[in-house]
């Protein structure tokens, strides 16, 4: 980053007022060069795509588990948290309610795209780890009843422990 | 504001204010701060459930049945028992890889029985969903010790239906 110099090149730059008094102001430069640093390394940290990430659930944890190599044309993420609730589009809502949920979303998929059909969507499954796996079931038969048929199970990945082969 | 300087030739040189800079860099610095949040990275696996459909009728001779992952909890949710078709397991995951593993084979060609071969989870509804991710990633793969890569085993995963509440 250039450096900004003060009007007299120096790194402390003297003010004379009038009657002969002085104000030594400081340097800002590596004060701003470290703010930029910073909101440099905020800007490349930072995932927008996170934002349907609730922290409320607890993913379980697996050392296979790995990201997609590509990501899916058209996701739709249903977030199951431990007390059996769907979070979906900002909206928390019991299992009975994503029938219809699912339906609209369907239909803008279908909508936005002629070429797109139900099959060629991902559902993105981001079960809490102390869900029921009946439940887990039952959101998975609803999406498959709604024509949905591939599904992304979530978890976290873990580093690698040794395996008994 | 600008401060103007007359220097001695008689120039008018417009220093530049460095505030409103340093004001929205602060802005946008806090702005990162706030919204910046420690993601643990996340992985999938990937299965593909289509709705079978009434019409289909009885499936196709060469087509292997699938290997039933049976998995018992307790009234609390907790893993009490695997079961591999009629064989037990305990509740030991390694139990469970070793046992797909002898299964496949080392042949991982395409045609091979690890390619065609299909397992299906049958979990107590109560089960708590780690478990069955715990199930899924024994019936996937595997790290080698000696090069630490991943080698699927199984890819086709499937759920049975939801069993009763």
């Amino acid at each position: 980053m250039a450096a900004i110099t003060t009007e007299r090149g120096g790194r402390l730059m003297r003010k004379r007022f009038g009657k002969g008094a002085s104000f030594a102001g400081g340097d800002m430069t590596p004060m701003i060069d470290m703010t930029f640093q910073l909101i440099a390394f905020f800007m490349v940290v930072i995932n927008f795509a996170e934002a349907d990430q609730s922290e409320r659930i607890r993913l379980p944890d697996s050392e296979l588990a790995k990201p997609p190599d590509s990501p899916p044309d058209f996701a739709i993420t249903l977030q199951l948290t431990r007390d059996n609730m769907v979070i979906f589009g900002g909206e928390e809502f019991p299992i009975r309610g994503l029938p219809r949920k699912l339906l609209v979303e369907k239909q803008v998929m279908i909508e936005t795209s002629k070429e797109r059909t139900v099959s060629d969507a991902t559902i993105i499954i981001r079960a809490d780890a102390d869900a029921q796996a009946g439940k887990v079931q039952e959101v998975i038969k609803i999406c498959q009843d709604t024509g949905f048929e591939k599904f992304h199970l979530r978890a976290k990945q873990k580093a690698a422990e040794k395996q008994k082969g | 504001m600008k401060v103007r300087h007359v220097q001695r030739h008689g120039e008018e040189k417009i220093e530049l204010q460095m505030t409103p800079m340093i004001d929205i860099v602060f802005l946008m610095l806090i702005f990162f701060i706030m919204t910046f949040k420690i993601a643990s990275p996340e992985g999938d696996f990937s299965i593909k459930m289509p709705r079978h459909a009434p019409s289909e009728g009885l499936p196709d001779d060469s087509q292997l049945p699938p290997i039933t992952v049976r998995m018992r909890a307790d009234s609390e949710g907790r893993l009490k028992s695997i079961w591999m078709g009629q064989r037990g397991l305990g509740n030991s995951f390694d139990a469970l890889r070793s046992e797909v593993r002898a299964l496949i084979g080392d042949d991982r060609g395409p045609g091979s029985f690890a390619d065609t071969a299909e397992v299906e989870l049958d979990c107590d509804y109560q089960l708590k969903y780690e478990y069955v991710m715990r199930a899924i990633t024994a019936i996937s793969g595997y790290i080698d010790p000696d090069t630490g890569r991943v080698i699927t085993v199984i890819e086709k995963i499937k759920f049975a239906p939801p069993r009763g509440e």
